[in-house]
């Protein structure tokens, strides 16, 4: 629109200012029946109702929530405290705390794991360790709520409590 | 006071100044920690000056003590919404290096992968452009739609955000069965929902309003500061890395590259949503060819990569990464430089913004798609 000298709007000022005018509200109009689509179609909005849905979400497998080592249901593990997860984690959030164990039978001593350590509080989930796994004894696990009042509990002792290496695992 | 004092002093006008004012760094529409400096008269903008620094991690640093393969994931965290992109640099990079040959399926899937990655990262931009007008209907719709993405990468590469799909000389994992089919899905759904886009704020009156004519960078401007990306393009750079140095499939794909000359906010933003129709067409000229094959190609347990420089440049959703390797061949890399595209986007910030209002300024900023992290590093 044009404006002329003495602040008054000639006449083809005039037209381009209501047809400026007329496109602005059919502009706004077009977006609104967007908004008003989606108002008369409910089926159409893809919410989901997190906390209530619980029950039913469930995560894709390769979804990188947290490192678990797999048990099996006697409470055998395959890990053989090698250490490759550890040295393949950026950040220093694996710690295999290795013991020694005595065959009876030979009397040589065997590399095993005491404890294994796993600071989710510094995971950032690259998958790196699960990669570097020689005998596939840890994995990816699929549980994503991870907030703690405490931050020692992010700290976690991933072999259960008289857990055993699977024989025949080296 | 009599009426007579009131009266000159309401005459003699004071005298203007120049003020300061902080812009950030908790400011919504600067989406991070960036603190802008800027120099007012009354309204309008005389300068600009970017305060960077509150969310710098030293990830060049970072990667001196790690090894190649644990690099990887650190560009995940530079420029987060194309993070695959990010770590595809980085491949090619140590690839280029070791100079080992890699599987077709892996050129190929890492190009859809790449494309996904920039409509997922375009469609943030829009839902947080409008958002950033006062629009906060767009920001919805926007993240609608990349739900669809985000669960595609869910699916297959094992993260929403910060995936880590790519190792040196490979992808992770093979693609999962599902990836064509939601990805063929999805771009039907999206071709019917992305002229939905401009019906809410490309011909929108208030929006054009605020964008045509504002924040104008000439051609010039963009090449001296080296502005790539949908930004560089806007003003009229052909700097599309796709098509000047392609890498991955993007030799073999038709698409086109998109060129506004008007160099202001709108030619910006509709090169962006341009460029959404482009990488749609690469994805399905791709994803009904993927070859047969190897997902990774065989890589040595500890890469080290003989003496010498390395530089790879690939093209993310906001211009030109480059990575640049410095090795003396040790298990990690003597040193390493990323140029990120936001850094030097950034440095434009002043010249397209000198002599707008406040306002247009953060117009302007939506337009350059900046992301924090990507910048500071």
């Amino acid at each position: 629109m044009s404006l002329s000298a003495d602040g008054i709007y000639n006449f083809m000022g005039l037209k381009n200012y209501i047809s400026d005018i007329y496109n602005g509200v059919k502009s706004l109009i077009t977006g609104m029946k967007v908004t008003g689509h989606y108002i008369t179609h409910p089926k159409e909005i893809v919410t989901q109702q997190y906390p209530e849905n619980r029950d039913t979400l469930k995560m894709f497998e390769r979804f990188r929530g947290e490192v678990v080592l797999i048990h099996d249901e006697n409470n055998l593990h395959k890990c053989t405290g090698c250490s490759a997860c550890e040295l393949a984690c950026p950040n220093g959030s694996i710690e295999i705390i290795s013991g020694k164990e005595i065959d009876p039978e030979t009397g040589k001593s065997t590399k095993i794991i005491d404890t294994f350590v796993y600071h989710l509080s510094m995971c950032t989930f690259c998958n790196l360790c699960i990669l570097s796994c020689p005998t596939d004894a840890i994995k990816m696990a699929q549980g994503f709520e991870h907030s703690v009042f405490d931050r020692s509990k992010l700290t976690k002792v991933l072999n259960k409590p008289g857990s055993k290496i699977m024989p025949g695992v080296k | 006071m009599t009426e007579q004092e009131l009266i000159t002093n309401i005459e003699t006008v004071p005298e203007t100044q120049e003020y300061f004012i902080n812009m950030g760094p908790q400011h919504p529409s600067t989406h991070g920690v960036l603190r802008l400096l800027l120099t007012l008269d009354g309204e309008i903008i005389k300068k600009v000056e970017p305060h960077l620094g509150y969310i710098h991690r030293s990830i060049e640093k970072m990667c001196e003590k790690d090894s190649y393969q644990q690099i990887v994931h650190l560009t995940d965290r530079m420029d987060y919404l194309s993070c695959h992109i990010n770590n595809e640099a980085v491949c090619l990079c140590v690839e280029n290096g070791l100079q080992l040959e890699i599987p077709e399926r892996v050129k190929v899937i890492r190009t859809i992968i790449s494309e996904l990655t920039r409509l997922s990262s375009h469609q943030l931009w829009w839902g947080v452009m409008g958002m950033d007008l006062g629009a906060i209907t767009t920001f919805l719709y926007g993240f609608r739609d990349r739900e669809l993405i985000t669960d595609i990468f869910e699916e297959t590469c094992g993260a929403r955000l910060t995936m880590n799909y790519n190792v040196p000389g490979g992808v992770m994992f093979d693609i999962h069965p599902n990836f064509q089919k939601r990805t063929k899905d999805f771009i039907t759904y999206f071709r019917k929902k992305l002229p939905e886009y401009d019906e809410l704020l490309t011909g929108n009156v208030i929006f054009t309003e605020r964008t045509k004519d504002i924040g104008y960078l000439s051609k010039e401007d963009a090449i001296s500061y080296g502005v790539t990306g949908p930004s560089g393009r806007a003003s009229g750079f052909a700097c599309d890395v796709r098509k000047r140095f392609p890498y991955s499939a993007y030799d073999r794909v038709e698409f086109k590259e998109i060129i506004y000359t008007e160099g202001d906010c709108f030619a910006r933003y509709k090169a962006r949503i341009d460029e959404m129709w482009e990488s749609m067409k690469i994805i399905e000229q791709l994803i009904d060819n993927i070859p047969e094959g190897e997902h990774k190609a065989k890589t040595k347990a500890v890469i080290k990569l003989p003496e010498g420089e390395y530089y790879q440049r690939v093209e993310t959703a906001r211009g030109e990464l480059g990575v640049y390797i410095v090795s003396d061949n040790k298990k990690s890399p003597y040193r390493v430089k990323f140029r990120s595209p936001g850094f030097s986007n950034l440095s434009a910030l002043d010249t397209m913004a000198r002599g707008n209002k406040i306002a247009d300024l953060v117009a302007t900023m939506s337009t350059l798609d900046l992301v924090i992290p990507d910048i500071d590093r």
